[in-house]
């Protein structure tokens, strides 16, 4: 991290950095100075849609996509109130699937992912349509290791 | 020519035509699959952003049934899943701390290097000279804008495959086929990806820009290779139309199904139907007869 001059190249082609309350070169910044609590609050790493464009792009090589899963885990871990909470339980919910079946469960994420933020009314223009192609399968897709899977997540999951 | 087979979670539901799609034309072209037994998904955005060992262990379980299963490579049609593997490869080839801790996770030990390859590597590798060889349909009035996104040649270190700006590989599966590839600007620009459902508003922003971009450069028909791309540029149309009421709807294909056109196999057969957008040049091109 250390190697970051900010120079902002990364910010610069960054295609959400309109969306963000801070530039990724400041979040960035403010760990470097040991501004951690404000870096950790930061809506910026969860915006980051991981496209890895900044990270190809660094002149000095410092893959900043991963350091903003570094950055996002580690708010997890503290637990700051994370406050673009519908894509942390958007994650939560698509984990769940896995947990759950081994493989990703569109409807029980949706209808997991609606539950806990009541946005109940996105996407039911996509929904049916999906049902009628066929594209969305009721039951979910259970491989059949799905004890291995659970283990991991437990494993991996720092509760003991 | 035998590779191994991990379609990914799309691939059996949201993404079903470009499973479809891509049986059809390996099978056409003498290619052939082993699925993986028994593969689960490869973490995906969810675990990567919020749980780095978690992330490692599910993608490197995949690779590790392909090891048990006697394979030497696998094919990876999800850009995403293609992504989420070679990292994860790439971390344990570089770092003996998260090998041995995801070693554990998994009670295995990784003996053997599998090479992880992209959708485009595939035709690449294995089909160019069988498309043309196998070609019956005409395309030269398809103008396509190759979409790469981000995940199929980034990071190019990981990769080692194609320019992380400036990709052509696409274009030359493409003009094997016979379409055209027009010249834009936002290839490897991000659609928005796995904020699809949390943040629509930015999925709807972003993907409206590529398609725009392509419409300027004289695209009629968009191309890409990865089931997160297609929803947030096709099924996304919908919700764009509501926010930018002039825009209008444009053909978005994976590239399987080009080819398969090619070959001579028609809309319903390659799952063209599936898709929220209409193909607009079906009618033209299928009427278009066989030409041998």
């Amino acid at each position: 991290m250390s190697l970051c001059y900010q120079c902002g190249k990364c910010s610069a082609g960054c295609p959400v950095r309109y969306y963000m309350d801070i530039a990724p070169n400041k979040v960035v910044r403010l760990i470097q100075l040991g501004y951690y609590e404000e870096a950790l609050k930061s809506e910026t790493p969860w915006l980051c849609a991981g496209c890895l464009t900044c990270s190809v792009r660094c002149p000095k090589e410092f893959d900043l996509a991963k350091f903003m899963d570094a950055v996002r885990e580690i708010a997890i871990e503290k637990g700051v109130e994370v406050k673009q909470e519908n894509i942390l339980k958007f994650h939560k919910a698509f984990l769940d699937q896995i947990k759950n079946h081994g493989r990703s469960y569109e409807v029980g994420l949706v209808a997991e992912y609606k539950m806990k933020t009541l946005d109940l009314f996105q996407d039911v223009d996509s929904a049916p349509g999906m049902f009628l192609k066929g594209k969305l399968d009721l039951l979910p897709h259970n491989i059949k290791n799905r004890k291995e899977i659970k283990s991991i997540f437990k494993k991996t999951s720092g509760k003991k | 020519m035998k590779y191994g087979y991990f379609p990914g979670c799309s691939l059996t539901s949201s993404a079903k035509e470009y499973d479809i799609s891509l049986r059809k034309v390996i099978d056409k072209l003498g290619i052939s699959f082993d699925e993986i037994n028994d593969w689960s998904c490869c973490g995906a955005t969810s675990a990567h952003v919020t749980n780095h060992k978690l992330s490692t262990a599910l993608a490197m379980r995949n690779i590790m049934l392909a090891e048990q299963q006697g394979l030497d490579n696998i094919i990876a049609p999800c850009a995403a899943c293609y992504n989420r593997l070679i990292i994860s490869q790439n971390e344990i080839g570089k770092h003996s701390g998260i090998r041995k801790e995801t070693e554990d996770l998994l009670s295995v030990k990784f003996k053997k290097d599998i090479k992880v390859f992209n959708i485009l590597e595939l035709f690449l590798k294995s089909g160019i000279n069988k498309i043309i060889e196998n070609r019956k349909r005409e395309l030269s009035e398809l103008k396509a804008a190759c979409y790469y996104g981000c995940l199929l040649v980034r990071p190019a270190a990981i990769t080692k495959f194609d320019d992380a700006e400036e990709p052509e590989s696409m274009e030359k599966i493409i003009e094997a086929t016979g379409a055209g590839a027009v010249d834009w600007n936002y290839k490897t620009e991000c659609c928005g990806a796995a904020h699809s459902i949390a943040r629509r508003d930015i999925v709807v922003d972003l993907s409206k820009k590529i398609l725009d971009d392509a419409i300027t450069h004289g695209a009629n028909v968009m191309v890409v290779a990865c089931p997160m791309c297609h929803t947030n540029l096709d099924m996304r149309q919908r919700a764009m139309k509501r926010k930018y009421p002039d825009h209008k709807e444009f053909p978005v294909l994976y590239l399987t199904e080009l080819i398969g056109l090619s070959l001579g196999m028609d809309e319903k057969e390659l799952g063209i139907d599936l898709h929220y957008t209409n193909f607009k040049y079906a009618d033209t091109l299928l009427n278009n007869s066989a030409k041998g």
